[in-house]
């Protein structure tokens, strides 16, 4: 169960809109199945008392829709920000990719968002309904509606196992208690990929990555992709390129995206939230974080606005390229 | 350059100031290496886009190698210090993804290194070569 | 569609022994965009550039793949060529195929299938080439000197002789700096003030020349040929124009308390004050920290004596804009500060003193009025200990201190100890070294004077620890070729300390984009061929801001930096490099990653109104390079996530099909 309910962020944002504070608030609203919440633009109290949604499957990061949203409203959003996503907001105030005056944003404390794939394991396909009764959540499928009682810590999405911080860093108000960066162990998965041989690392990411369909998901939700035009898009960029032909090619994909946020991914956890497929896209990033960490001193992007990220900097000690390896030879 | 009758194919991106300016000098000293290594120039090894190693991989490449000027050398003050990052955090995610990690280097050449820019393509081609062809970066669409 | 003309040059036997070139020129015939390939003996030579003109005519070409030597030799001479035959010079590609190819290779089937595959490469590339044409930009005819010590002096007046007009920023009251300060002059033992003083008013009288002294530059914007500069110049509550130097208000000041800094706090100066006698401009400073008027309102004595009215109590900091074509760096050095030396007692003991204090001590100007005496008891000193390399050559480890040789000290030494001897024959003085450093005109045998003739004993080793005891110090030294420790009982010690660039030097760098060493010294554009040129382009370095120098050397690099500074504004247009950085607005985010890449701050941001694919419109920020600054790395082609920034004559899009030209 959420530490803050739907009817204290109802009041919220209809308070602020009779103030006028903002004149928009960006929430969540169910999509087609309970578990598939979407974002949406509530301009009233009606609004959102009938369609507003606070539950255990609001993980959307909110951050990336201010740069199209504030572009296109002409008056003040009301943003919920959960811990991991100011740290989003704050990289792309960093990059200047929204106007902070227009945003009003409300940080919500977060208890971990449940992962739907994880419930489908406990309950099977076809869910017909999900509904929170305190810390479990009653699940009903197609085949059977006698609810199904599910822990949600037993299905935690993984990157909220592996929590770095349920303290907010950004903000202009704040419901419920802030609480502290974490010590997660989000490196221990790249950290074992790493102790394999290449060869088993090899077959890994083969078996992972040409899975891909290529749909884009995952660069469409990134709060670090928000180019104005992604150079997979671009015809000229020379890596345009819109469908898989080869079950593998998709490497290109990947590499060139995470090198792309490398610095900058603030490491929310959406590119694998989203994927259909289900590839450990956190996995590629995570390992530019970690090494990030290890070759050039510890960085979390996002945690301040305005700092230098580690690739649009440099000293004059830096480890050469070849000493990567050797450094990671030794610590093995 | 063979090695078990494999002859490989490798690009070397080359500043123009310090390393291109010292493959000439490898070519004025007469100093051989493999014509399997062809030469890009590049104004500053800062230049070189990741998206162009995998491109050359992509078709086909077995090696990839870029040469600039030594640190603190660099005739734009700071480009090869970017190159040095990049090139780094690049080559390790290949390695993580099981790219065989001898395909890829970074070599610091400068324009009065003739014989080490010859004795290094010779290192890098003979190592290259060694590895066989290039399968797991390739796409079989753009081999012809 | 290009119309590509492809020209195999032989070079004699030099590509032709290894490539065979007749088969380079057929192969390269079929590649997309060639209509005409041919090669001939020597392309560079007239007849194989008329070939390329005729060429260019006769098959209208667009672009041109010379397969030849190297780029580095002759590129300049084919876009010539290209130009003559009113083709656009940057539609020429070189394919080098002697340095890269024949000459490395060894048979002829290996050597040819390389060449035909850099030609590709290179066709490839022109098929992308577009015409490029240099930016210029106007150049303003007014040079800035940051500093007005003898290195700014002789910047200063070395462009203003050219006939263009320069200004000084000085931020001490007077110009004059740290040469104004010193007794004598090595190796040539004339006086400091004697040489100076006449260039100090040929700057004051120059018509070309404005002072700002007692002003600093708050803020740099723009590039080469167009800095726009904001200058600070500090209230110093007398009006310069109406104030006469005649010293009446110095005189009658009840203020008398006051360090004075040009004696380095060894004697008192009033709250309004002249540094010097000769200083430039002659003009009266308040200095508002000691001033009862300005501090609580009761006194105006200056203003009472001052027959010409100058005082103004109420004058504010006044800032100046003005626009440049260049800035000269000459802020100089300070001596470091001896607090993490205690072994030394300078915070303990009174008679021990820098060199620099020294040079006060024994100038006729100076707190004692030039004779030699303690600043403990005004005594004369007996013995006096000279200890060299204090601050300098430390080992990084020791936290304390410079890395390197401070350079004059050796020879400043040499001086102090001469003249000591000279003028008080009885005085024993000993000079404690590491090395003794004289390379320059002159300069071993004026040190070889000072122990031969003069009889100062030289002493190879350091000095451990300096004691202050009753009035004397006891100074412990080691003798390094003697082998044994020394105990002497000295009147006076002398700290040859470190010099360091001046503290204003590092934000001012930042202000000027330019860069610098970690010892703050500011960095030249090439160590040997570009010594008085700072990487950022209009911006020159002069004097001591680059690196230790005595007088001569400063001087010289003095008029080096105004001779490139002429040199520079004697263009009225700068004509750039045309394979620079531009950015494509449409796909630009704005989000500054390029800027901070940028080692020359060309690039900068701007809100500009956008038609969205939606046809509404917003308004994004979006960058822009500045062709006048940049110098075409491609840092920010790289560092842009969406690829936004492209290179002319680099694009991304010609070195992939160079890519793949060579995959292929």
């Amino acid at each position: 169960m959420q530490a803050i309910t739907r009817e204290q962020l109802i009041n919220k944002a209809v308070a602020l809109l009779a103030d006028g504070t903002v004149k928009y608030v960006l929430g969540w609203k169910k999509g087609e199945f309970d578990y598939d919440i979407t974002p949406a633009v509530f301009e009233t109290a009606e609004e959102l008392n009938a369609d507003f949604v606070w539950n255990d499957f609001c993980g959307a990061n909110f951050s990336k829709y201010l740069v199209a949203k504030t572009r296109k409203l002409d008056g003040k959003i009301l943003v919920f920000l959960k811990p991991c996503d100011t740290y989003s907001f704050n990289q792309l105030l960093t990059e200047h990719r929204f106007d902070r005056d227009k945003v009003y944003a409300v940080g919500i404390p977060c208890n971990g968002m449940a992962d739907i794939a994880k419930v489908k394991e406990v309950c099977g396909d076809g869910i017909s309904s999900i509904a929170t009764e305190g810390d479990a959540l009653a699940v009903t499928t197609i085949y059977d509606d006698e609810p199904v009682k599910v822990a949600v810590e037993s299905v935690l999405a993984e990157r909220c196992l592996n929590c770095k911080s349920k303290k907010h860093v950004a903000y202009d108000e704040l419901m419920g208690e802030d609480g502290d960066t974490l010590d997660s162990n989000r490196f221990d998965e790249v950290a074992k990929l790493e102790a394999m041989t290449p060869d088993e690392r090899f077959a890994f990411w083969q078996n992972e990555l040409s899975r891909c369909i290529r749909c884009n998901a995952c660069r469409d939700v990134c709060p670090a992709c928000t180019c104005e035009k992604c150079v997979f898009d671009n015809p000229t960029s020379g890596v345009e390129n819109k469908a898989p032909a080869n079950s593998f090619e998709e490497k290109m994909f990947h590499i060139i995206r995470a090198f792309h946020v490398a610095g900058r991914c603030t490491d929310c956890g959406e590119c694998s939230r989203v994927c259909p497929q289900n590839i450990p896209l956190h996995l590629l990033n995570r390992k530019f974080i970690k090494d990030i960490n290890e070759f050039y001193g510890e960085y979390q992007a996002g945690a301040e606005v305005g700092s230098r990220a580690p690739l649009v900097n440099y000293t004059t000690e830096d480890l050469e390229p070849g000493e990567v390896f050797d450094r990671r030879d030794t610590n093995a | 350059m063979q090695v078990n009758g494999y002859k490989p194919l490798i690009v070397a991106f080359c500043c123009n100031w310090c390393s291109y300016a010292g493959a000439d000098l490898a070519g004025n000293n007469r100093l051989s290496y493999p014509a399997d290594v062809k030469i890009i120039r590049v104004p500053c090894s800062c230049r070189v886009n990741p998206m162009f190693i995998l491109r050359a991989f992509q078709r086909g490449a077995d090696g990839v190698i870029i040469c600039g000027c030594h640190p603190g050398d660099c005739h734009y003050t700071s480009g090869n210090y970017y190159t040095r990052r990049r090139m780094a955090m690049l080559f390790s995610m290949l390695d993580y993804l099981g790219i065989e990690r001898e395909r890829t280097r970074v070599e610091w050449v400068s324009a009065a290194e003739g014989a080490k820019f010859a004795a290094t393509m010779n290192d890098f081609a003979e190592k290259v070569a060694a590895l066989g062809e290039n399968k797991r970066l390739e796409d079989l669409r753009c081999k012809q | 569609m290009q119309r590509i003309g492809v020209f195999v040059c032989w070079c004699g036997s030099n590509i032709a022994a290894t490539v065979d070139v007749e088969a380079v020129s057929e192969a390269l015939k079929l590649e997309p965009g060639v209509v005409f390939s041919t090669n001939y003996q020597y392309m560079c030579s007239q007849a194989g550039q008329n070939i390329i003109k005729d060429a260019i005519a006769e098959h209208k070409l667009t672009g041109i793949v010379v397969c030849s030597c190297s780029p580095r030799m002759h590129e300049a001479t084919f876009r010539k060529t290209a130009a003559a035959a009113g083709l656009n010079p940057y539609m020429v590609e070189i394919a080098n195929i002697r340095e890269q190819c024949s000459w490395v290779h060894k048979d002829v089937p290996t050597g040819t299938e390389k060449a035909i595959i850099l030609g590709k490469a290179a066709v490839a590339k022109v098929n992308l080439n577009a015409p490029l044409i240099p930016g210029e930009t106007p150049v303003t005819k007014r040079a800035l000197v940051i500093g007005g010590g003898i290195a700014g002096i002789q910047t200063a007046l070395d462009i203003a002789d050219a006939g263009f007009p320069v200004d000084i920023v000085e931020k001490k009251p007077t110009i004059g700096g740290k040469m104004s300060q010193l007794d004598k002059t090595f190796p040539t033992l004339d006086c400091a003030a004697c040489i100076l003083t006449p260039k100090m008013v040929d700057v004051a009288q120059h018509e070309n020349i404005r002072i700002f002294s007692y002003s600093e530059v708050e803020d740099v914007k723009g590039f080469v040929g167009n800095f726009d500069v904001t200058i600070k110049k500090h209230a110093r509550y007398v009006n310069e124009a109406a104030c006469t130097g005649c010293g009446a208000c110095t005189e009658k000041c009840p203020q008398k308390k006051v360090p004075n800094e040009f004696n380095l706090g060894m004697d008192n100066r009033r709250a309004i004050y002249i540094p010097f006698a000769q200083a430039v401009p002659k003009v009266a400073t308040i200095d508002p920290n000691y001033c009862n008027m300005l501090k609580n309102g009761k006194c105006g004595v200056c203003a009472k004596v001052c027959a010409a009215g100058a005082i103004d109590y109420t004058q504010k900091d006044e800032y100046i804009q003005e626009k440049y074509g260049a800035i000269v760096v000459a802020t100089g050095f300070n001596p470091i500060s001896m607090d993490k030396f205690d072994e030394f007692a300078y915070n303990q003991s009174k008679d021990v003193i820098t060199s620099l204090e020294f040079e006060r001590l024994t100038n006729a100007a100076g707190p004692t009025a030039g004779k030699l005496l303690r600043p403990s008891d005004g005594k004369h000193p007996h013995t006096i200990v000279f200890v060299q390399c204090v601050g300098s050559r430390c080992d990084a480890k020791a936290e304390k201190g410079k890395e390197y040789c401070s350079k004059i000290c050796c020879m400043y030494t040499a001086k102090h100890a001469m003249l000591v001897k000279d003028k008080y024959p009885d005085v024993d003085v000993y000079v404690f070294y590491i090395d003794v450093r004289t390379p320059g005109k002159n300069f071993d045998e004026f040190y070889r004077r000072a122990v031969e003739e003069y009889g100062v004993h030289y002493v190879k080793g350091m000095v451990g620890k300096v004691v202050p005891e009753g009035d004397v110090l006891k100074v412990q030294a080691s003798d390094l070729i003697a082998n044994k420790q020394l105990h002497i009982d000295a009147d006076l010690v002398v700290l040859a300390a470190a010099i360091e660039p001046d503290k204003s030097a590092r934000p001012l760098a930042t202000k000027l984009t330019a860069s610098m060493d970690t010892n703050d010294f500011f960095t030249e554009a090439h160590p040997k061929l570009r010594p008085v040129e700072s990487p950022t382009a209009g911006v020159f370095l002069s004097g001591a801001c680059q690196g230790p120098k005595d007088i001569p050397e400063t001087v010289s690099q003095a008029g080096a930096a105004a001779s490139k500074v002429i040199g520079l504004l004697a263009k009225d247009k700068l004509t750039g490099n045309p394979c620079i950085a531009h950015s494509d607005e449409m796909m630009c985010n704005g989000c500054s990653t390029c800027e901070r890449v940028c080692p020359y701050g060309a690039i900068t941001y701007m809100d500009k109104e956008f038609r969205m694919p939606d046809r509404t419109t917003a308004i994004r920020r979006v960058a822009s390079v500045n062709p006048a600054v940049c110098q075409g790395c491609g840092a920010c082609t790289v560092a842009c996530p969406s690829g936004a920034m492209n290179l002319r004559g680099f694009s991304t899009q010609q070195i992939m099909a160079e890519v793949d030209a060579i995959c292929k």
